[in-house]
């Protein structure tokens, strides 16, 4: 957003087709998010290359033309190689350059130092694999670089994103027809709520809440004045809740108490509270700690309205079942409290309120409902019901009038900056999370159906590992950080190099895996350090007092496995 | 300014269909062509979201200076084409396929069967009676083919293959299409978990070493369920309902959304009967997954009932 003036994935799932080269960095977007490989996997049959960046020799290396195993927390530093061997070895697109950004100088200065040997020291990559992929990238007519979570669950995770973004913006990889930036949202609204304004600077339509002139739009439409203030960030209110300015809690969708960083910290704030309301569809752990509970129906099948995907695809959800018991809508039971806090809003449907939306939203203007229905969704910028949809973002880079060429994009320099969980001796192994294929963040939805291939909670270890351990595959032991511990059975993974070690985030009620997570977040996202864990592990008799989940395709796999070993 | 994304100007192209003029954009199917003329076509290997395989042949039409019948599934159209759609060759060969297919599969979930049986006068019943149930038909030897003794119709039909809680298989409906194989293949899965075992026919859809799906390379995502054609292979929701008697298409709606386990935005099509979910298909025409899922999109919808009536958990 920083660099381009415009959160949101710069290309369409099918530019992916046409690309001559793509980069899954921090992305196991095989298992995380299969439908966007199948277009992928296109590319690849015409011959596209493909380049993991990924600590773990996870399922979309598979695809691979070539793994960069890169130590944890080392992405900032491998980009800045990449950067400096464009450079040196004179690949920069220097018409891109001169013509749609500022700031190349410095950020000449801030590679230099980050020779090959110097990277890959630092990153644990072979030098001739940086440099094959700096050489690929800028030399590939159409390259996108794909990310999740493991660029920004990190304490400096912007500056991750930032520095993926020098190096589109080094190559003139942004912009055009198949190449681009694509970060693959974990969850099915993140974009969307983040474009209304679900963010605690914005107003809908990425409008700034400081904004005197974004604000009198809002101020007229509503009537109301507002405080030119910004909101918190989770993180933010979760240091409000320490230093007690925040005493009252209104949590909507979320299972905080599982689902974030340092979870047992997480508890007992909640626990301190005044008053916490919880709304959800099911009674999650989290709502254990609620005074009030406002049970509400499940947005994707049971209400009206829309989700934004990954590809800044606005597309209309359908209500297909009526809720059970007692729970309501979202949006009438934000109307139910604004009754009861003394404010009449009218009873609106969905498509209401989206026109409201649309109203005071240009990039949202020309999205009717209508237009929504038969187009299988639109892509913003939409501002007119006429006009063409914008399949990638940034095009005006190109525009050989400086006036149509709007702001320049910047360049950055982000500081190389290892995990704030650092190894020592009590802690020398570091672990990090996700998701598998199967389920999906805390379970509270995956658990429902009993998928074949679910492992259950266990944690991956190398092979060099178990061996350095003394564990064989399915033996328990405790995992401990320095906030807390938890016991699981050993799975063996290959794909991990010795000292590393995974553990799926998606069974907290049987391994609480955000008790040991560090709580360490990005000043600018407020994400926390989910994939960069100091731990310790140790064998052990003890028995765990659950079984559920557990890793039930155990024996299977060891059947599979034998005849390799 | 903006690099240009691939669009081709398209052409119209006129061919004759059982003497009347239809035109198509240049690269259509003489299938798409019957279509566009109001011409209904029989099809059972077809799919709307694969390469055609000419597998099934029950969509043949005479074309005018060609010695055989062709395949109106994957045929171009080319300018000044004659196509013949209801010759008695064209007849007598759609007979014949579904003639052999009705002696050989069960053919009562596949839609449409009673009625194109009767339009072509089709008659399976005139092979005889069909075999039992062959509880062999996942074991291969090399070389071996033993004839039917020719008093019996020799049949698919074989035990159903339930082995795990997300979707069935029950070859004796399977045509052996190809449609499973290559949306589990590189059209779409990329997963390849399944392929053609055996020769002739004792051919057969299976995995490797026909383990059971669990143990296969599967990974759940009932791609392949989505384009059979038959009910061969069917979700365990409604093969189940189907079991107890309690499927009704005449009570279910279908309703398109949103999945919500990912931020891709894949599109499902939600069938509910009873305000339940029964089966989630995706819209083929659609430009995210063309009708793929995956593992949570296609089955990962269970917890919407698994509240209790006071919409608390259970």
């Amino acid at each position: 957003m920083h660099v381009f003036g415009a959160g949101g994935g710069t290309s369409s799932y099918r530019e992916a087709e046409d690309a001559d080269l793509l980069v899954f960095w921090g992305s196991n977007a095989r298992e995380a998010h299969p439908i966007f490989f199948h277009h992928a996997l296109k590319a690849i049959h015409k011959g596209a290359k493909v380049y993991a960046v990924d600590p773990r020799r996870a399922k979309t290396a598979e695809w691979a033309d070539a793994w960069l195993g890169l130590d944890v927390g080392t992405d900032v530093a491998l980009a800045y190689g990449i950067g400096r061997e464009i450079i040196h070895a004179g690949l920069v697109n220097e018409a891109f350059v001169a013509n749609a950004t500022t700031g190349f100088e410095e950020y000449i200065a801030a590679c230099e130092p980050w020779t090959l040997e110097v990277t890959s020291r630092e990153t644990g990559v072979p030098a001739d694999l940086i440099r094959q992929l700096a050489h690929d990238y800028a030399k590939a007519e159409r390259a996108q670089i794909c990310w999740t979570l493991g660029i920004t669950e990190h304490h400096n995770g912007t500056d991750n994103v930032r520095s993926l973004c020098n190096l589109a913006l080094l190559t003139g990889h942004v912009g055009r027809w198949g190449s681009g930036l694509v970060p693959l949202r974990g969850q099915n609204n993140v974009q969307g709520g983040g474009d209304m304004g679900a963010i605690p600077k914005n107003l809908p339509g990425f409008q700034d809440v400081g904004n005197a002139d974004h604000r009198a739009k809002f101020e007229r439409l509503w009537n109301v004045t507002m405080p030119p203030k910004y909101g918190m960030t989770l993180s933010e209110m979760m240091h409000a809740m320490d230093e007690g300015h925040l005493t009252n809690l209104y949590i909507i969708g979320e299972n905080p108490v599982q689902s974030d960083a340092d979870s047992n910290a997480v508890g007992k704030r909640l626990e301190n509270l005044d008053h916490v309301v919880v709304q959800d569809i099911f009674l999650t752990k989290t709502a254990s700690y609620a005074d009030v509970v406002l049970p509400s129906t499940a947005a994707w099948c049971e209400s009206e309205g829309t989700f934004t995907n990954s590809e800044r695809r606005v597309q209309l959800v359908r209500k297909a079942l009526e809720p059970p018991g007692s729970a309501k809508d979202d949006i009438e039971i934000m109307r139910l409290i604004a009754e009861r806090l003394g404010r009449g809003w009218p009873e609106q449907t969905a498509e209401q309120i989206w026109d409201e939306l649309r109203a005071v939203s240009p990039r949202h203007h020309g999205m009717s409902y209508r237009l929504l229905a038969e187009r299988g969704g639109l892509q913003w910028p939409f501002p007119d019901e006429n006009g063409p949809e914008s399949p990638f973002l940034h095009g005006r880079l190109w525009e050989k009038d400086p006036e149509k060429r709007g702001q320049l994009a910047p360049f950055g320099t982000p500081k190389h900056s290892l995990p704030v969980d650092k190894l020592d001796d009590e802690f020398p192994l570091r672990l990090t999370t996700g998701r598998r294929l199967t389920d999906y963040n805390t379970g509270v939805q995956s658990g429902g159906f009993n998928s074949p291939i679910r492992f259950g909670a266990c944690v991956d270890l190398s092979p060099e590992d178990m061996a350095r351990l003394d564990v064989n595959e399915g033996e328990w032991v405790r995992i401990s950080s320095r906030r807390g511990s938890v016991l699981a059975p050993v799975r063996r993974e290959p794909g991990l190099r010795p000292g590393l070690l995974f553990m799926a985030c998606n069974f907290p009620d049987e391994v609480d895996v955000n008790a040991l997570t560090i709580e360490a977040n990005d000043p600018i996202s407020g994400t926390a350090e989910f994939k960069a864990t100091a731990v310790k592990v140790e064998k052990t008799n003890e028995v765990p007092t659950w079984e559920r989940n557990v890793f039930t395709k155990l024996g299977r796999e060891k059947q599979e496995l034998a005849p390799a070993e | 300014m903006n690099a240009p994304y691939p669009v081709t100007p398209v052409q119209q192209v006129t061919i004759k269909i059982d003497g009347e003029d239809v035109s198509v954009p240049e690269g259509s199917t003489i299938l798409t062509a019957c279509n566009a003329a109001g011409k209904d076509t029989p099809t059972l290997c077809y799919g709307d979201t694969l390469t055609p395989k000419n597998a099934c042949r029950v969509c043949m039409v005479e074309l005018k200076g060609s010695r055989v019948l062709v395949p109106s599934c994957s045929r171009k159209v080319s300018p000044g084409m004659e196509v013949m759609t209801d010759t008695e060759r064209v007849r007598h060969s759609r007979r014949l396929v579904l003639e052999l297919l009705g002696s050989s599969v069960d053919l009562s979930t596949t839609p449409r069967i009673p009625e194109w049986m009767q339009r072509y006068d089709a008659d399976p019943d005139r092979y005889g009676e069909r075999s039992g149930e062959s509880l062999t038909r996942d074991i291969h030897e090399p070389g071996e083919h033993h004839a039917g003794n020719g008093y019996v119709a020799a049949t698919m039909s074989q035990p159903d293959k339930i082995d795990n809680d997300l979707y069935v298989r029950d070859y004796s409906k399977c045509i052996l299409c190809y449609k499973c194989v290559d949306a589990c293949g590189t059209q779409w899965q990329n997963s390849f978990a399944i392929q053609i075992a055996g020769r002739g026919f004792d051919s057969q859809i299976s995995t490797e070493y026909a383990a059971e799906l669990p143990d296969s390379a599967c990974v759940f995502c009932g791609n392949c369920v989505e384009v059979c054609p038959t009910g061969a292979l069917s979700f365990k929701s409604e093969y189940d309902m189907r079991a107890a008697g309690t499927w009704d298409e005449s009570q279910q709606t279908e309703t398109t959304t949103v999945c919500t386990y990912c931020g891709v935005g894949c599109n499902l099509n939600l069938h509910v009967q009873d305000n339940k979910i029964v089966k989630v298909t995706s819209p083929h025409d659609h430009s995210i997954g063309h009708g793929n899922l995956c593992i949570k999109g296609r089955f990962g919808f269970v917890h919407v009932h698994s509240r209790s009536k006071e919409g608390s958990d259970s």
